[in-house]
């Protein structure tokens, strides 16, 4: 699904040069939930951003599905992240000036073909699955915490993307509400296929994926099958 | 999509109240001066009574002599140069001599009323479109007979009659007694060539016709049969000036008269040199001052952008996360400040309007009926998408370079 190849970042100001990642190989198949770990400032976000199409690598190969999208511009780089990919940001970032519904049919915005009526049914069908279908005429402001990264998850998930990107989704939410998140985020991997890759500080949340990448430094430090994955192979 | 543009752009008007204000009074105050400025050019150039079809008419308003040693020396045309020289032209359909407006004096009650009079002859009321309120012009017999018969504005009939009907009844215009034939709306000062108070037949001063020379106290107006005509009237006013020139006892004498269209006629006489009418270096002056006049309020409006926008940053990151191209980003903002900018030109209309009705009402031009019609409205409608585009366009662009991370790290939560 999603390779990386010899992946290194590097920021450059004038007097500064810092290493985000450096010689990072890494191979998400289709269907597989992944959590990455690690301090903070050790490349996580940076290395979501890069697997995201967000940012861009100083060296190394980006592969989705096998095709390298090193020479990708703007535009089809545009078309991949909408078709194949949805984006769950720990500060939520959804559009304080639109309704839970216009936030979620955001991406079908940038679809061709998509009908409003159409948009707005997979829209329904996305809060639905988020449990927020009653709250469709509410503004994020009127949200909880936990309710606006739900509103975030169903937008992530209308254009039925193939893998799911979630940078800290329930870094900004208490236990409980983290815990509701964390259900859903494994609902959709386990009964729709959904990969995701997960960022996360947080131990418990990350043994409940199947698969634990950590970073220190820049660098990947470990990668391996949690007991979760264990347990669901049993 | 354009709906959920037009959502946030009304959500973004609103969440800035002060920025919105000093937006949108920006917006429509500029647009309101360059709307009363487009009234204002319509109203004086474009088809209104009684100059209805401008496509079809010409106007002779000077004749130029330059003798060889420098001296020049111009003025309107005499009787007997439009008698000898502009009458006997063949392509027009129809010719016309009327004199200058003069003003007179006269007394109603021992109340003195000043007057603004023109003579005419017959044709200039075939050639002209007057909306007649009672009456009709004098007839060629009137003209012919120095009838002393006279057409009337609405405003002079309602000085010397109050309500009652005109048609009929005498005036004294300048000590002479005319019998009122017709009463006609205003027309407004700006319109020179038919501008008058009260309209008299041009052989009352028959006693000009024989007054050899080029400069008198006339003008010629000249309707074409068709708009195709006019060049070729052009062309055979050039060569008929070619032969009074060279007929003129004083050799080397240079002479220049030439027929134009009202707005030619307004650039000759600033602007024009020897053959040009100036009309293109009109244009670019009228679009220089429209340009810069518009420049101040867009630079400010683009700062008011930059910092709008950039509070949406976090935004720009979402959307480009989920797909939307650099090209999008700059659509969608654009849609938003046109957006902005139509409203601003809605009041800027509403403003207009208000400004309109002031002259009108004020009388500071005289007879001047000011309006927003179809035209002006059209002008209106695209000054608004320029002033939209030009403020809109760099403040999109310089935003949708934004790196989408930079983006939703510059974002509110």
């Amino acid at each position: 699904m999603i390779t990386l190849s010899n992946i290194e970042k590097v920021y450059q100001t004038k007097t500064i040069e810092t290493v985000a990642l450096q010689n990072v190989n890494l191979h998400i198949p289709k269907g597989e939930f992944v959590s990455v770990m690690g301090p903070s400032g050790c490349g996580k976000s940076t290395l979501l951003n890069i697997m995201g199409l967000l940012d861009e690598p100083t060296s190394g190969l980006v592969e989705i599905d096998g095709t390298p999208i090193s020479k990708y511009k703007d535009k089809e780089l545009a078309h991949i992240r909408n078709q194949k990919l949805g984006f769950v940001f720990q500060s939520y970032h959804l559009i304080n000036d639109l309704s839970v519904l216009d936030n979620v049919e955001l991406p079908l915005l940038y679809r061709r073909g998509a009908s409003a009526a159409e948009t707005r049914k997979l829209a329904m069908t996305a809060l639905e699955k988020v449990g927020l279908s009653a709250r469709t005429k509410h503004f994020p402001a009127q949200l909880s915490g936990g309710q606006r990264q739900r509103v975030a998850i169903a937008r992530a998930l209308i254009g039925q993307p193939e893998v799911i990107l979630a940078d800290e989704p329930t870094g900004n939410l208490d236990s409980v509400m983290g815990e509701e998140i964390m259900n859903i985020l494994l609902h959709l991997n386990q009964q729709d296929g959904t990969t995701i890759v997960m960022v996360t500080h947080d131990e418990n949340m990350a043994h409940k994926t199947e698969r634990l990448i950590r970073f220190f430094d820049g660098q990947q430090v470990s990668d391996a099958r949690t007991a979760a994955f264990n347990f669901q192979q049993v | 999509m354009l709906k959920n543009y037009l959502k946030i752009a009304w959500k973004v008007l609103l969440r800035r109240k002060f920025f919105t204000f000093i937006s949108l009074f920006g917006i429509s105050f500029t647009l309101m001066v360059l709307m009363v400025a487009t009234s204002l050019f319509d109203h004086t150039f474009g088809p209104q009574m009684p100059e209805r079809e401008t496509d079809k008419l010409l106007f002779v308003n000077m004749v130029r002599e330059q003798i060889q040693d420098g001296y020049n020396s111009s003025g309107p045309i005499s009787y007997h140069f439009f008698d000898r020289n502009i009458r006997p032209l063949n392509t027009p359909e129809t010719v016309s001599v009327n004199s200058m407006f003069f003003q007179v004096n006269s007394y109603i009650n021992n109340r003195k009323l000043a007057l603004d009079i023109k003579y005419t002859d017959r044709e200039f009321w075939d050639i002209l479109d007057f909306n007649f309120l009672e009456g009709n012009a004098f007839t060629q017999q009137d003209v012919k007979g120095a009838n002393r018969v006279a057409v009337i504005n609405e405003n002079t009939r309602e000085q010397y009659f109050g309500k009652a009907p005109a048609v009929g009844q005498y005036i004294v215009v300048d000590q002479v007694k005319y019998k009122v034939v017709g009463v006609v709306e205003n027309v407004p000062v700006l319109r020179v060539q038919s501008y008058a108070d009260v309209w008299v037949p041009v052989t009352l001063k028959s006693q000009e016709f024989n007054k050899p020379g080029l400069r008198g106290t006339y003008f010629a107006t000249i309707k074409a049969k068709t708009p195709n005509d006019i060049p070729k009237i052009k062309a055979e006013y050039a060569a008929m000036m070619q032969e009074v020139e060279r007929q003129q006892p004083q050799k080397g004498t240079k002479l220049f008269s030439f027929p134009d269209t009202f707005l030619e006629s307004f650039a000759r006489a600033f602007l024009g040199r020897d053959q040009e009418t100036g009309l293109g270096m009109l244009y670019g002056i009228l679009a220089g001052l429209t340009f810069l006049f518009m420049l101040l309020p867009t630079i400010n409006l683009v700062n008011i952008n930059i910092s709008r926008i950039m509070e949406r940053s976090s935004e720009i990151g979402v959307r480009k996360a989920f797909g939307a191209t650099s090209s999008t980003i700059i659509g969608q903002f654009i849609v938003e400040n046109i957006f902005l900018t139509l409203l601003g030109g809605l009041l800027g209309f509403l403003l207009s309007a208000g400004a309109l009705w002031f002259i009108n009402d004020s009388g500071i031009i005289v007879y001047a009926d000011l309006d927003l019609n179809l035209r002006v409205f059209a002008i209106g409608l695209l000054l608004c998408l320029v002033f939209g585009l030009l403020s809109g366009v760099y403040p999109a662009y310089k935003m949708s370079r934004l790196h989408a991370v930079e983006a939703l790290k510059g974002g509110s939560k």
